[in-house]
């Protein structure tokens, strides 16, 4: 199985890195553009053949290592 | 009196304090490779040195947590050694979860690296009971991720329960409530991002960093 983990700042921490670039964008005139979030994905085969062990194993991992759950949250997407 | 710097891959601080706790304390100092998996026996303090561990990759901090001897780290940490987190080490500490929140990216992204006058916010600490009463100390700051971050609920705690060791008296980062430095509830785990590593001699600008290192192993 192909795993993607997405994690982003939550949404109560500011996250300002997608502040610079939300005024950069708005400076090349996308002035519509609001709330830009920049977070990182990782992405991982991993040898499963039940979904739903591979997903409590991604999520573990995350917790564990992938994110800091003090500061980020994670979206977990399996192929 | 016996201490150890821990060193990791990309730790650039652990010679400074090394050189600053010997010249400091007259402390016999063993460096400890982050493979390990025992300390040395009989260890009164532990530094977690500066640096970019494992290349600052993921997250600051995140892999070194994991390191085989940061185990034993937290397990001496938990017996009561004094354990000082200084910059790197200190994004080390709260990754591992010796000590609440988090360092985020500078407000305005921008890596500070300067001489930083600061609040001794609790003086009756282990670590700081040497600076007598006095309220200003002087050190250095050298970070770009130094922006600490807890929740309303915790920086509450940590204000209420006396945690806050220092505070910068002009924020370069903007930390939470201008938080330099923190201790945890036992009192014996200490994280800042100030150097008091690049702070022991008068000839570095101030020798306030040498106090800290003297307080933590005068009361070991």
């Amino acid at each position: 199985m192909r795993a993607k983990v997405h994690v982003f700042l939550k949404s109560g921490v500011l996250d300002v890195q997608g502040k610079a670039v939300e005024h950069a964008l708005h400076g090349l005139g996308w002035t519509g553009v609001e709330h830009v979030r920049v977070g990182k994905t990782i992405e991982f085969d991993l040898k499963a053949d039940d979904p739903a062990a591979a997903e409590a194993e991604v999520k573990a991992m995350c917790d564990k290592l992938l994110a800091n759950t003090v500061i980020e949250s994670y979206r977990v997407e399996l192929a | 009196m016996k201490a150890a710097v821990i060193v990791f891959p990309g730790s650039n601080c652990d010679r400074d304090c090394k050189v600053a706790v010997e010249r400091s304390t007259g402390a016999k100092v063993e460096m400890v490779w982050h493979g390990e998996t025992e300390l040395p026996k009989g260890l009164d303090l532990i530094v977690l040195p500066g640096g970019f561990s494992y290349g600052d990759y993921l997250r600051c901090g995140a892999m070194a947590a994991l390191s085989p001897v940061m185990a034993e780290v937290k397990a001496a940490a938990e017996r009561g050694v004094a354990t000082v987190g200084i910059c790197n080490g200190f994004q080390v500490l709260t990754e591992v979860g010796l000590l609440p929140g988090a360092l985020l990216r500078n407000e305005k992204l921008k890596y500070v690296c300067k001489p930083i006058a600061l609040e001794v916010t609790n003086a009756q600490t282990r670590f700081t009971a040497g600076y007598q009463g006095r309220r200003e100390v002087a050190m250095t700051v050298g970070n770009g991720e130094g922006n600490y971050f807890a929740d309303e609920e915790t920086l509450d705690r940590l204000e209420g329960e006396g945690q806050v060791v220092f505070r910068y008296l002009e924020n370069p980062n903007g930390s939470a409530r201008d938080i330099a430095g923190i201790i945890n509830k036992a009192g014996n785990v200490l994280g800042m991002m100030p150097h008091p590593d690049r702070a022991f001699e008068p000839e570095l600008g101030s020798a306030d960093g040498a106090i800290l290192f003297q307080s933590a192993l005068a009361s070991a």
